[in-house]
């Protein structure tokens, strides 16, 4: 046990900057090729930053964008999500489901002002241990180079991450997305095929919506919003604001109030929903 | 198992084993110091360090910490769950303890390996894995492993060599089989056969016994001019539906599935002359002909090969075609008297061509010898008798020749020593096939002598690959198995697992998964019948206690869950909400992160799990 101690000169904490910020970093790695990848990397001592915390899943495709969210939510400074090369899915078609999966959270993460460079998918076969030690070497680089999350100094970021979390967790995203990739490859029921960019489009701007209504509710939680005020925090036109509220009215998650003069007031229903 | 509800419902009491792995962990991780600060963590009760955990007395240093301290959790921190789970689960499990309770810490790989240089950090990361460890622990559930009864009878699609050898394997070993062919015969491909190479028999006469065989089995049921029309279920219990021309549907339940559809020859339209000049035909065109004996007179014969494959239209290397051409132009030269029309005098022609006479005897003595050499004798052998090449000119164009295998070689020496010409060509200078009046030409480079030049031909064969059955697809999305690139049969691991579906209970053989000669088909053919006769014969398949759950209070029953799953996992039931088939259930959780209610979540790895083992990565250590 000394020798081999001995035999690999130890790097002195300090020049590591112990006690200095580091980056916290989660990854999420599939059983079959990235978990086995990186077991691969650690029998050929592919040396790499001790950043990482993985968590093996059994599949990429499992990753909802709800599992990532929370996680930038709770201060993550990076997350990495590794799966099978595309067509060698251990589970035929999951990570191409990921693929669409990660283009939501990445839009989220920008609409929401955390830099979406802060979630990277990668593909990492069982057989490709140096590249593992590559990957989480260059990444770890690039999230220590960005800098601690936002998030974790910045309220109006923390309550626009949880937005972008809220609004993954619905069931009009939740839908599209899911059902991306089969409307792409395999067609709908009327055996169309829908256009790639057309389709990516349509999923913007719902997300965009999507967004824009969760971070409503999450400002007007416990505290009563007007439409001018909710437009000068999320700086959107008022007339947008009101029309997302027109459907969350609809959808009996907010509640009008005239607490002062004419101007009405919103707040969230904490516990509301479609009737 | 009785406890299982109350297993969950006590409180955790989580024990801890951290792993020296000799000096592999405790060279570069603190062990004492990670085991001292597991015990602080909530819901621990006991934590230790082994040297060897997964040595014997680690094992009953886990066996005896779960019934001193009433563990109802157990974590190892060692290697990685990939090589080492079972073992500990097994150990949980000889203890009285549910192997679902088991979490596995990998410290070793994913930490004390690759962080060598920095003890310090590398502790640090350790401690913050076993963290991560408990935090998943504290949620973990008894899970009970489903058991499902198979139906011990099988069903193979496809009545050649493959689908027959396969068929024949499971009869038996007592199994029913339904043997389903589209064609109103048995015997596939090989059917348009002349000959076989290696063998000097015909392909019918190779064949007549495997198809006497099926017929005679009475294990076996032949479906002729039939097609499988529907498949419902999963491994153990599929019912499905056999379509015969012109009469009624017939359900039958069978166990496994043995996937033998076997391949079609590519057609070159507008390749080298085909269909545009007569006497340009493939290489099946030609069995067949030689077959029927219906050939035109011919001198002068040239094959090209790789049409159409290798990047040309299809990506891949088709294997067998070099061997065919090689037996083709042997065959032309050993029947020369057929070739060239003469068969009724054939007694007369043979003296006319003494082709011994034209190789000096120096160069015949040591070609005598090589042969010897070749078949381990001493001395002088027996000469082969070399075609007349001054009546028949067979030349092969070739990219390369792959006579692969212990006896193609041979066959391959045989043919040049036949006088079989091989003429390398490049992809840079194909050759060319066209008319100069009523002559067939071939104009070709030359790679030795850099030269272009031309030569005329009686007939052009086209060595094209096998291709794909164009209803592979059909078959595919029936049985929700995958077709590769090429549109053919994926198996589940390329190298290990290479008749198997990923899916279980479906197996593949023969050149339905690429191309093959028929011994490798045969040979397939009795591996996927052996897979295949493994659950029918245990009469059980267990799955791993791993697979999605559908909260009905949730389900809309939208169906999005049963659009992605790719095994057809999902059904709805009765009520219209989402239903999981376990035994189909591998796993994955696609359905879980896409179902827009949220409903889905994984037996082992739920959300709640995941997120409670992520978020732990974030905290500080205490």
């Amino acid at each position: 046990m000394a020798e081999a101690q001995h035999a690999i000169p130890q790097v002195p904490p300090e020049a590591k900057g112990v006690g200095q910020w580091e980056p916290k970093i989660v990854g999420f790695l599939c059983n079959w090729c990235s978990y086995a990848g990186a077991d691969l990397c650690g029998v050929s001592r592919y040396q790499y930053p001790t950043n990482i915390r993985s968590v093996r899943v059994m599949c990429s495709t499992r990753i909802s964008p709800h599992l990532v969210l929370d996680l930038f939510k709770a201060g993550a400074d990076g997350v990495l999500l590794g799966g099978c090369h595309l067509n060698d899915c251990h589970y035929i078609t999951g990570n191409f489901h990921t693929e669409k999966r990660v283009r939501l959270m990445k839009k989220l993460l920008e609409d929401a002002g955390v830099d979406p460079t802060r979630l990277r998918l990668e593909w990492v076969s069982a057989s490709e241990g140096e590249k593992f030690s590559k990957v989480v070497t260059e990444f770890t680089d690039k999230v220590r180079s960005l800098g601690p999350s936002n998030v974790k100094k910045d309220e109006t970021v923390k309550a626009k991450v949880a937005a972008a979390d809220e609004a993954s967790e619905t069931f009009r995203l939740r839908a599209l997305v899911g059902k991306e990739f089969n409307l792409e490859t395999k067609g709908n029921v009327y055996n169309n095929r829908l256009d790639k960019a057309e389709f990516e489009k349509m999923i913007d701007l719902a997300t965009k919506d999507e967004f824009e209504r969760s971070l409503i509710l999450v400002l007007a939680k416990g505290k009563p919003r007007s439409v001018k005020e909710l437009g000068k925090i999320m700086a959107v036109p008022t007339d947008k604001v009101l029309r997302h509220i027109v459907v969350l009215r609809q959808k009996n998650l907010i509640s009008m109030e005239h607490s002062e003069g004419f101007t009405p007031t919103y707040r969230t229903i904490e516990i509301g929903g479609e009737q | 198992m009785a406890d299982k509800k109350t297993e969950a419902m006590e409180k955790p009491r989580i024990g801890v084993f951290v792993c020296h792995c000799g000096s592999n962990i405790g060279g570069f991780v603190d062990v004492p110091t990670v085991a001292e600060y597991a015990k602080t963590l909530p819901d621990v009760v006991y934590a230790t360090d082994n040297l060897y955990t997964c040595a014997e007395d680690g094992l009953s240093n886990i066996r005896e910490g779960i019934r001193k301290h009433q563990l109802n959790r157990v974590i190892v921190a060692s290697c990685t769950p990939r090589t080492h789970a079972p073992l500990f689960q097994a150990t949980c499990e000889s203890a009285g303890l549910n192997k679902y309770m088991f979490t596995f810490v990998n410290i070793r790989e994913h930490c004390s390996w690759v962080h060598m240089k920095e003890k310090e950090m590398a502790t640090k990361k350790a401690k913050d894995l076993i963290r991560m460890g408990v935090a998943r622990a504290r949620l973990l559930e008894p899970q009970e492993e489903a058991k499902v009864d198979v139906t011990p009878a099988s069903v193979v699609v496809g009545g050649g060599v493959a689908g027959m050898t396969a068929a024949l394997s499971m009869a038996e070993m007592g199994f029913p089989i339904h043997l389903v062919e589209k064609e109103g015969e048995l015997g596939g491909f090989v059917r348009n056969l002349n000959n076989l190479y290696v063998t000097e028999k015909s392909a019918g006469d190779t064949i007549k016994p495997l198809i006497d065989k099926v017929k005679a089995n009475k294990n076996i049921t032949t479906h002729l001019n039939s097609t499988l029309k529907s498949v419902e279920g999963f491994i153990g219990n599929y019912d499905i539906s056999i379509g015969t021309k012109g009469a009624e549907d017939q359900k039958h339940k069978v166990g496994t599935i043995v996937v033998a559809t076997g391949a079609l020859e590519y057609m070159p339209e507008g390749l080298y002359g085909y269909n545009q000049y007569p006497n340009v035909v493939t290489l099946t065109e030609f069995e067949i002909l030689c077959k029927k004996k219906t050939l035109p007179k011919l001198k002068n014969v040239a094959f090209i090969q790789c049409v159409g494959s290798r990047g040309q239209v299809k990506s891949y290397c088709s294997r067998i075609c070099c061997n065919v051409a090689i037996k083709n132009g042997i065959n032309i030269v050993d029947n020369y008297e057929n070739m060239l029309g003469l068969m009724e005098k054939a007694g007369t022609v043979v003296d006319k061509i003494p082709v011994e006479k034209k190789a000096t005897d120096e160069i015949m003595e040591r070609r005598r010898r090589r042969r010897g050499r070749e078949r381990g004798e001493e001395g002088d052998a027996e000469e082969v008798k070399l075609g007349p090449s001054e009546k028949i000119e067979v030349t092969i164009f070739n990219r390369d020749i792959m006579a692969y295998g212990v006896d193609h070689e041979l066959t391959y020496n045989k043919a040049r020593e036949k006088r079989v010409k091989f003429v390398r060509y490049t992809t840079d200078h194909l050759p060319k096939v066209y008319m100069e009046g009523n002559q067939l030409m071939i104009a070709y480079f030359h790679e030795t002598l850099k030269l272009e030049r031309t030569m005329p031909v009686d007939m052009v064969i086209l060595s094209t690959p096998l291709v794909a059955q164009p209803d592979a697809g059909e078959l595919s999305q029936l049985l929700k198995v995958p077709l590769g690139q090429e549109g053919f049969f994926l198996e589940a691991h390329v190298k290990l697992r290479p008749v198997d579906f990923a899916t279980d209970g479906i197996y593949v053989c023969g050149t339905c998964r690429g191309p093959a000669d028929i011994t490798e088909a045969a040979t397939q053919a009795s591996a996927a019948a052996s897979r295949a006769a493994i659950p029918m014969a245990k009469g059980y398949v267990q799955a791993e206690a791993l697979t999605s759950v559908v909260d009905e209070n949730k389900c809309s029953g939208c169906g999005t869950c049963m659009q992605v799953c790719p095994y057809g996992a999902l059904r709805k039931n009765d009520k219209g909400f989402a239903e999981v088939i376990v035994a189909a259930c591998k796993g994955c959780g696609c359905c879980g992160a896409t179902c827009p209610e949220g409903a889905i979540t994984m037996t082992n790895y739920t959300d709640a799990q995941l997120m409670a083992e992520a978020r732990a990565a974030l905290e500080e250590e205490v």
